[in-house]
């Protein structure tokens, strides 16, 4: 089987980094070869399969060593759970230096020591909240991740985000090969959640390829720094995660996605009562301009 | 060949222009003109400071070659640190010729390049921390220098480091002046916009450490030398004449300059501006703070000279007027004497320039001296109130060309065929491969100084030596010779 890479993107606080590793699990479970690539300067998205607090990253250990040609690809890379691969780009503190040129040099570091071996069936990128730069675009570039999951829930902003993320990858399909290949709902238990990201995803021009219910056990296996397939895998959620990975390996619905306007998204919020219909005669009224009116 | 009309100038630049796609052709149509000494303003005639073209070959420098490289680089005593990484400092070392005196390495700095020499690391976590060590290891091994200037190179702006935290806090704990200076290359159109933020930098960092400190002794006759950077030696040879007619030189601003020098200019008379482009800013500070009224000059060539000394002398008294009279009438017969010398060799020559910041006008008093004609002149880098200044030196129907292309630069020269060209090191070669006679005028090609009358010695034997030297018969390989010699007899 060939490498397939995917990235994932989504609201940050979506449950990204969580999503990732428990459906990487999964993966390895079925035995698939897993490698994750974490694009966020927190380096929190290897942690579950590690049982580490955070993993050392690229970036910090080249500042250490000099140089990130100092480094050899054994000291930056762990195996975890499942014999899953994994490496932090990691990145500077908050306010300072730039992240994205951290993520652009991990993941070349990672190309030329020949991390991307053979013998593996996956890699997935966990990556930054929004694509707010070149850096955090890295993943979708040309060679690199082809398929796009956008994780997403039933709440306003986080489909805003999924919109534009989508809006990110039109500009990149049509300069590479980069796909969407579907939406992945974690759950926050609002009404009629999965038809509205259903009706999204076809709006969207893609699926939803997965509807991953709200569960505790997924926190109380976080606490444990275990993904939940490892820490309780007779529970129902690890079966969820196990569905997810199997469609994913099954997934060949991958599409040039068609982003949605602002008022589109409005209407559609609209009509599943997410958001109240704008009274455009109170915009930019103040409380004492409505008092006195 | 005969001066060009109005309407061949008009022409030629029409010619020039046409191979230009239609966009490209109405951009540049607005930096061509025909000069006209009956505007009043440049605006009429001529658009200036503005993005150039991608795609052509431009001949304009950077935000930080303009203020690293012009107007910070000279002041001797200070330590100026490249902030970024390590190429913007090291090719432009030491490239500038701005003369100082001084122990290098020990209490001046001039020809050595400090630098930060980022790594892929200080991208990504910020150079802060880098940069105050620097200024650390600065202070350990070069205890002499007076101040430290943060030179920003263009990563520096993207990444967004708080050097003026650093800055503040490195001089709190050294007791020394420590200025940033936001000169991103990336920012402006050229090296003008440098020019501004290093004159900003000094109003902000440097120009009110002596307010309401008195204690540096006043003479009515202090002036300063502002935009003169000692070019082989051109502040020297300006200073001297200053001196003779009795006014006393507090500042060299900035070459051979030091920021004592600096940080008492508040207290001058008057401020003399040589490069107007590069200085005018902080020239116009010092006259709405301080209240001290600025002149331009232009010491190139006895004519501008002697207008000059008198022109400054108008601010002073009687005894600095007559100073200024005797000063003319002592070098009399020797630049009486170089004129009479180069005037034949070089009378009627003509003469096109392309240059930064003053010197595409100042100069051409000097060519005049020596009865030589400058056709076409254009500036880098230069704003409409240069092309104001440079109309009514300029003659009718002469050409004017703005942030000149290196395609229409070479077509001016084919069709206009002038005598010289002075320009820099970039064009050198090639008119010189056309076998046009060319000098650099940027660097007095490695000559000067080509200020004062002593200067002007010099430059008339520069140009003379240039123009006249019997390479240029030999341009010609001799079978391509349109003459043929004899023919070559056949081997017996």
């Amino acid at each position: 089987m060939a490498l397939r890479q995917c990235a994932i993107y989504g609201k940050g606080g979506i449950g990204k980094s969580t999503t990732t590793q428990n459906l990487v699990a999964g993966l390895a479970e079925l035995g698939k070869k897993v490698m994750i690539v974490g694009c966020d300067p927190k380096a929190d998205s290897t942690r579950l399969i590690l049982h580490a607090k955070a993993q050392n990253s690229i970036m910090q250990m080249a500042a250490d060593a000099g140089s990130v040609e100092d480094l050899e690809l054994e000291d930056v890379l762990k195996v975890g759970y499942g014999e899953i691969k994994c490496v932090e780009s990691g990145g500077p503190e908050p306010g300072v230096g730039c992240a994205g040129r951290g993520v652009i040099t991990a993941i070349n570091f990672l190309e030329e020591e020949g991390a991307y071996d053979e013998d593996l069936d996956f890699v997935f990128y966990d990556v930054l909240g929004d694509v707010v730069c070149g850096g955090f675009a890295m993943p979708i570039r040309e060679n690199k991740a082809q398929e796009i999951y956008i994780v997403c829930s039933g709440e306003m902003m986080a489909m805003y985000a999924a919109n534009n993320i989508a809006k990110g990858i039109v500009k990149y399909a049509n300069s590479g090969g980069v796909r969407l290949a579907g939406l992945i709902c974690n759950s926050r238990n609002t009404a009629r959640e999965d038809e509205l990201i259903m009706e999204l995803a076809r709006r969207l021009g893609t699926q939803m390829i997965h509807f991953v219910p709200r569960d505790n056990v997924v926190q109380r296996a976080e606490i444990r720094r275990m993904t939940v397939i490892e820490y309780e895998p007779a529970a129902k959620q690890a079966d969820e995660y196990r569905s997810l990975a199997q469609k994913i390996i099954d997934n060949k619905n991958m599409v040039i996605p068609t982003p949605i306007t602002m008022d589109e998204l409005e209407d559609l919020l609209m009509e599943f009562g997410i958001m109240e219909e704008v009274d455009e005669s109170i915009v930019g009224k103040t409380a004492v301009a409505e008092a006195t009116a | 060949m005969p001066a060009m009309t109005r309407e061949e100038t008009e022409a030629l630049i029409q010619e020039v222009l046409e191979v230009y796609p239609e966009k490209a052709k109405n951009d540049r149509a607005k930096h061509l003109a025909v000069n006209d000494q009956s505007l009043e303003k440049a605006n009429k005639c001529i658009t200036s400071n503005r993005k150039s073209l991608p795609g052509v070959m431009t001949i304009r420098g950077c935000a930080y070659a303009g203020s690293k490289g012009v107007v910070w680089g000279p002041i001797k005593d200070m330590i100026h640190i490249s902030h970024g990484p390590v190429g913007c400092g090291q090719y432009s070392r030491a490239g500038r010729r701005n003369y100082y005196v001084g122990t290098t390495g020990v209490n001046t700095f001039g020809t050595m390049n400090f630098t930060s020499d980022f790594q892929e690391k200080d991208i990504v976590f910020g150079g802060d921390k880098k940069l105050a060590k620097l200024i650390d290891e600065i202070e350990v091994l070069f205890p002499l220098n007076k101040g430290i200037s943060i030179q920003s190179e263009c990563p520096i702006g993207l990444i967004g480091d708080d050097i003026e935290a650093v800055a503040k806090m490195k001089k709190k704990e050294h007791g020394k002046t420590v200025v940033p200076v936001r000169c991103e290359g990336f920012r402006g159109v050229s090296q003008s916009l440098g020019h501004h933020i290093a004159n900003d930098a000094i109003r902000d960092w440097v120009l009110e450490a002596r307010d309401g400190d008195d204690s540096f002794p006043t003479t009515p006759y202090d002036v300063a030398v502002i935009g003169d950077y000692n070019i082989g030696g051109d502040a020297w040879a300006s200073r001297t004449l200053l001196e003779e007619m009795g006014l006393r030189v507090v500042a060299q601003w900035s070459g051979d300059g030091t920021i004592a020098e600096i940080e008492k200019t508040p207290k001058v008379k008057l401020n003399l501006i040589h490069c107007y482009r590069s200085m005018n800013y902080i020239a116009r500070h010092m006259e709405e703070k301080y209240s001290i009224p600025w002149i331009e000059y232009n010491f190139f060539g006895p004519t501008k000279i002697a207008e000059s000394l008198r022109r400054i002398a108008a601010h002073f008294d009687d005894t600095i007027k007559e100073g200024a009279e005797r000063v003319i009438e002592r070098y009399k017969a020797e630049y009486e004497a170089v004129i009479a010398k180069y005037r034949p060799r070089l009378e009627g020559k003509r003469v096109m320039l392309y240059v930064g910041g003053l010197r595409p006008r100042h100069v051409i008093g000097a060519y005049e001296d020596l009865g030589m004609e400058v056709v076409g002149t254009g500036y880098e880098f230069a704003h409409n109130d240069d092309y104001d200044r440079t109309i009514k030196e300029m003659g009718n129907a002469t050409l004017l060309y703005d942030d000149v292309t290196g395609y229409e630069f070479e077509e001016f020269v084919k069709k206009i065929q002038p005598d010289l060209i002075g320009s820099g090191i970039k064009e050198k070669y090639i008119f010189q491969k056309m076998g046009i006679p060319f000098r650099q005028m940027h660097s007095w090609d490695y000559s000067g100084p080509y200020h004062g009358f002593d200067g002007f010695a010099i430059f008339a034997r520069d140009m003379d030596m240039t123009l006249n030297n019997p390479c240029w018969k030999n341009i010609k390989a001799p079978w391509k010779k349109e003459t043929a010699s004899e023919p070559v007899k056949a081997a017996a």
